[in-house]
């Protein structure tokens, strides 16, 4: 019980400390890729308190839901990262949340940022708003589907017992979860507006989505919002991880060492998948806006085939 | 005892009806007909809560001796109607407490003052009744008062056109129940429901009054294609009955069509299983899609009703699904899902209806485009709407997010399902049920947005003046029970145990002993939920880090103009609108479900004119389904037409003709 709570809390501040040195990661990587010097790999977290360290500048017709959007945004996204097993399974509040309610969570953020970006009253927010939820309503059920996939194998939601029931004999290489993994990586992609559905690197362009919603944020406020982006991102490796490539997960209870082999496994899955996006988003355009929902739809249909073929393959 | 107390209601509210029918034009008649309204509702909605939380005073029956003379007025109280008695006088006290602010701006009160607790008895009585004649009778009454509501403004444009189609399908669905009945009682009359449930129906008669229940019910319900009364019906009405009427009429209909399948008609085939989930999954997203389309806000809001509408039939038939296969766990557990949503639906519906009235009060305005920046100006609405529009998007840690979750459960249980046909369906159902939680997220954040949101997009938008506080006293109170029902999810399921024992034969765990009042639907390695501590752990994540980064970083912040790529344009219509927040969807959805086109008339360069978008949408229920009838219709009765000029002669060579005929078939027959 205390271990469990220790589990919880180093696993919030481990999340929290790893998430900026990811995103700092992706970024050198591609910069390397495209034979670039790039930033340095502490550089998020200098942006990140050089913003905090600035006084933000509010535009005259921002409401209160525009300062407090930026919180709800970190918290939600916070706590639903908090929740996906990273190292260790056995967390203490793990039976808080679901899957099924870890992706509602992140559709709270999502809710609160689009309502954000509506809030100053420009042609920018707007739009991106507007197309945010357009990519989320097709990113969300695909992401369900996965969900529903990988919950009708393991026979259960809680993503601890699906980490444990991924290590274990009885999964195999099935067809479903081939498919399910690749609607993930695509949801993953949309979700944290990478290449080739948003690009996280412009800053002014007409397709731009994510960006054009915190255009109008500064200072503190803006660190927060970035914040909960590069905590996103590492969610969802993490989830990807636990998943799909449970190996090294310490269990509940083991001793010392097996936390520490967790923590090693968990950096090296992070370091593989911020490799493998890096290598992926140089190597891809990004499409027209209207393609995304080709794209996604993609996504959403391999969700449903795995899951239909789980349906159909289970003889009562 | 509880039965008695809610005849008196019922009686009660017919005398506030009549009271409210004498003294319309007298100063005051208002806040006594509402006042007299709330203080009843509340009185049964506590005689409800108490018979649903203490079973033994269930199963009390009544019978009067008004009605068809051999028959009786049969009332009875069971779990089922203590449920549905709790959503509508809950839903019902709500809509009375804001109209004691909001009725104050009626123009005409001489044509609501009457009705509105008219229409509240008629609901009440639906739910009690236990034979089909006063079943039906209520069920009429319940029509015919929210029609004389819908027509309180008939003079504006569209009104009463509405008004018109709504009696149409509120006739033609009582006619389905009608038949319904009819086949249920059977040759012998039973028309008592005891006398019904003793004898249920061969299983092929038992089909067809499954379909005629579908029928009547949904479309009183709004199930699609039936839905097409309801957009243009809920919005017409005043504020406090759209509410009443989208919120929780709604639920009446839901209520007859669980009391006629679930509780008369005996145990379930499975097809049923895979009929009702794919009726109301295609509700669900066909409804969410139309809802975000609209530019009107209460228009909007009565689509999203056809959108719930369907969740909850794809938790009901998911159960009837289960039933027919003995899997009575997994029925109680999609039952309680969809009687969950139907409860949640009913809080959060009425809270955004009422939000809608007070913008509406303020501005005059209902048109999304015409609005704008009314956070500012009433906040306190705004904070109430954004609540119910969390809660509506199924956002945890609300109460929405919470039905969705049981019903994302009970499908998850499905694949132990033996037939074929459902193994194919119930997944492809789940995936409309994601679709359209997820494209009610996109539809709230237009309706929240686009209306409170952003800045004035006229005048009458930037002098608007918060609400009077009995509205606001209305809008916090289910704003509250929004966020409570979805933090304390335990206590709701626990209440609705004895509904799911009647009905399916068992129920779920009991969840109120569960640590830190999680729910745990099945077993506690399958899926939990605990929205309390979600909750917690938001606010105090949120909290703490502001702290900290406003100790430790910096708390300075100033005013100043816009930044938006620094080409601030100071006009409001550049803002994003609601027509361009939902292009988007409008392109990916809209081609093959609305056949949505684009018209772009754009002038050359040095033409003058302003360039132009139009687009259209078309109603394909209504030109492949409605069209076709009204012209069949008029068809014919542009040739019947001839019958009206006959001379007698031609008329009683008619009357004899048919005589013979009816004669000819008599001896046929025998």
């Amino acid at each position: 019980m205390i271990l469990d709570a220790f589990v919880q809390l180093g696993q919030m501040m481990v999340v929290l400390a790893l998430a900026p040195l990811l995103a700092g990661y992706v970024r050198k990587l591609k910069a390397l890729l495209l034979g670039r010097k790039g930033p340095p790999l502490l550089q998020p977290y200098r942006d990140l308190l050089r913003l905090l360290r600035k006084e933000v500048v509010l535009a005259h017709s921002a409401s209160w839901l525009f300062r407090v959007a930026p919180y709800l945004i970190f918290a939600a996204t916070w706590v639903a990262a908090a929740l996906v097993p990273t190292f260790a399974t056995g967390l203490l509040f793990s039976y808080a949340a679901d899957m099924i309610a870890i992706v509602a969570l992140l559709g709270s953020a999502r809710f609160m940022l689009a309502l954000a970006g509506l809030d100053v009253g420009t042609s920018f927010g707007g739009i991106g708003s507007s197309r945010e939820m357009m990519i989320a309503s097709l990113a969300e059920p695909a992401m369900l589907m996965v969900v529903f996939t990988v919950a009708l194998l393991a026979g259960s939601t809680q993503l601890s017992t699906i980490a444990a029931f991924m290590q274990g004999p009885g999964v195999g290489l099935r067809v479903s979860l081939a498919m399910a993994l690749v609607a993930l990586v695509m949801v993953a992609l949309a979700e944290n507006a990478r290449i080739p559905v948003d690009n996280p690197a412009t800053h002014l362009e007409l397709t731009m989505v994510h960006e054009a919603m915190i255009l109008e944020y500064s200072g503190r406020h803006l660190a927060m919002i970035e914040l909960a982006s590069f905590v996103k991102l590492l969610l969802y490796l993490s989830v990807i991880g636990c998943v799909f490539a449970p190996w090294g997960i310490a269990v509940s209870g083991q001793g010392l060492a097996a936390y520490l082999g967790g923590l090693a496994a968990y950096a090296g899955k992070l370091a593989v998948g911020g490799f493998l996006l890096a290598v992926f988003e140089t190597a891809i355009a990004k499409m027209r806006v209207f393609r995304v929902s080709d794209f996604l739809g993609a996504a959403l249909m391999l969700g449903v085939l795995a899951t239909l073929l789980l349906f159909v393959s289970r003889i009562a | 005892m509880a039965l008695e107390v809610l005849l008196w209601c019922n009686a009660a509210l017919l005398a506030a009806g009549a009271a409210g029918l004498l003294l319309a034009r007298r100063q005051g008649a208002t806040p006594l007909v509402y006042g007299a309204s709330l203080c009843i509702t509340l009185v049964a909605l506590v005689a409800a809560v108490v018979s649903l939380l203490a079973p033994g005073s269930l199963g009390a029956t009544r019978v009067l001796p008004v009605g068809l003379p051999w028959l009786g007025a049969h009332f009875r109280l069971d779990a089922l109607s203590a449920f549905f008695l709790v959503v509508i006088n809950l839903g019902g006290a709500a809509a009375s407490l804001f109209a004691l602010g909001y009725g104050r701006h009626e123009e005409t009160p001489g044509r609501v003052l009457p009705f509105y607790p008219a229409f509240l008895a008629g609901m009440n009585l639906v739910l009690i009744a236990a034979d089909a004649f006063t079943f039906l009778f209520a069920w009429e009454f319940m029509s015919l008062s929210s029609w004389a509501l819908v027509m309180a403004h008939h003079r504006r444009p569209g009104n009463a056109a509405a008004g018109y189609l709504y009696l149409l399908m509120a006739s033609f669905g009582t006619l389905a129940l009608l038949l319904a009945f009819g086949l249920l009682a059977g040759p012998s009359g039973g028309y008592a429901f005891d006398a019904i449930r003793q004898a249920p129906p061969s299983a092929g008669i038992a089909a067809v009054v499954l379909v005629l229940a579908l029928i009547g019910a949904g479309s009183k319900a709004g199930l699609v294609p039936l839905h097409v009364w309801l957009p243009l019906a809920h919005p017409a009405a005043p504020t406090h009955v759209s509410a009443l009427m989208s919120g929780v009429m709604t639920k009446v209909a839901v209520y007859g069509f669980v009391r006629i399948v679930f509780d008369l008609l005996g145990p379930p085939a499975w097809w049923w299983g895979a009929l009702v989930p794919l009726v109301g999954g295609i509700t669900a997203v066909m409804g969410v899609l139309y809802a975000l389309m609209q530019n009107d806000l209460k228009r909007l809001l009565a689509y999203s009703t056809v959108e719930n509408v369907g969740i909850i039939f794809i938790g009901l038939g998911l159960a009837l699904a289960f039933e027919a296969n003995e899997m009575t766990g997994a029925a109680a557990l999609a039952l309680t899902a969809a009687l969950l949503h139907a409860f949640n639906h009913s809080l959060f519906k009425s809270l955004l209806f009422f939000g809608a009235g007070a913008v509406l009060t303020s501005t005059g305005e209902r048109d999304m485009e015409r609005l704008g920046g009314l956070i500012h100006r009433m906040p306190r609405t705004a904070f109430a709407c954004l609540v119910g529009a969390a809660a509506i998007s199924a956002l945890p840690p609300f109460n929405g997010f919470v039905s969705e979750w049981l019903t994302f459960q009970a499908i998850l249980l499905s694949p132990a399902l033996p037939q074929w046909l459902l193994k194919f369906l119930v997944p492809a159902v789940g995936a409309l049920l994601a679709l359209s939680a997820a494209l009610s997220g996109a539809c709230f954040v237009k309706a929240f947005g686009i209306t409170f949101l952003g800045r004035p997009r006229t005048p009458v938008a930037s002098e608007a003046v918060e609400t009077d506080r009995f509205s606001l006293a209305a809008m916090f109170t289910l704003a509250a029970l929004c966020l409570l029902a979805g933090i304390l999810p335990g206590y709701f399921i626990d209440a609705l145990a004895p509904v799911g024992q009647a009905l399916t034969g068992a129920n779920l765990p009991r969840q109120e002993q569960l640590d830190w009042l999680t729910i745990v639907p099945i077993a506690q390695s399958r899926s939990s939920y605990n929205g309390l501590l979600l909750f917690f752990f938001i606010v105090l994540s949120a909290s703490v880090a502001a702290e900290v980064v406003h100790r430790f970083a910096s708390a300075a912040s100033r005013r100043s103009d816009a930044w938006d790529c620094g080409f601030p344009d100071s006009s409001p219509a550049t803002q994003y609108s609601a027509g361009s927040f939902s292009q988007p969807i409008r392109r990916v959805f809209g081609s093959v479900v609305f056949r949505a086109r684009e018209e772009v008339d754009l002038p050359a360069p040095g033409d003058g004119r302003a360039a132009r978008l139009q687009v259209r949408l078309r109603d394909v229920p209504w030109d492949v389904l409605y069209a076709p009838i009204a012209r069949l219709v008029g068809f014919i009765a542009g040739h019947l037409n001839r019958l009206q000029f006959l001379t007698i002669r031609g008329y009683l060579t008619l009357v004899f003709g048919a005589l013979v005929t009816l004669l000819m078939v008599l001896t046929v027959w025998q």
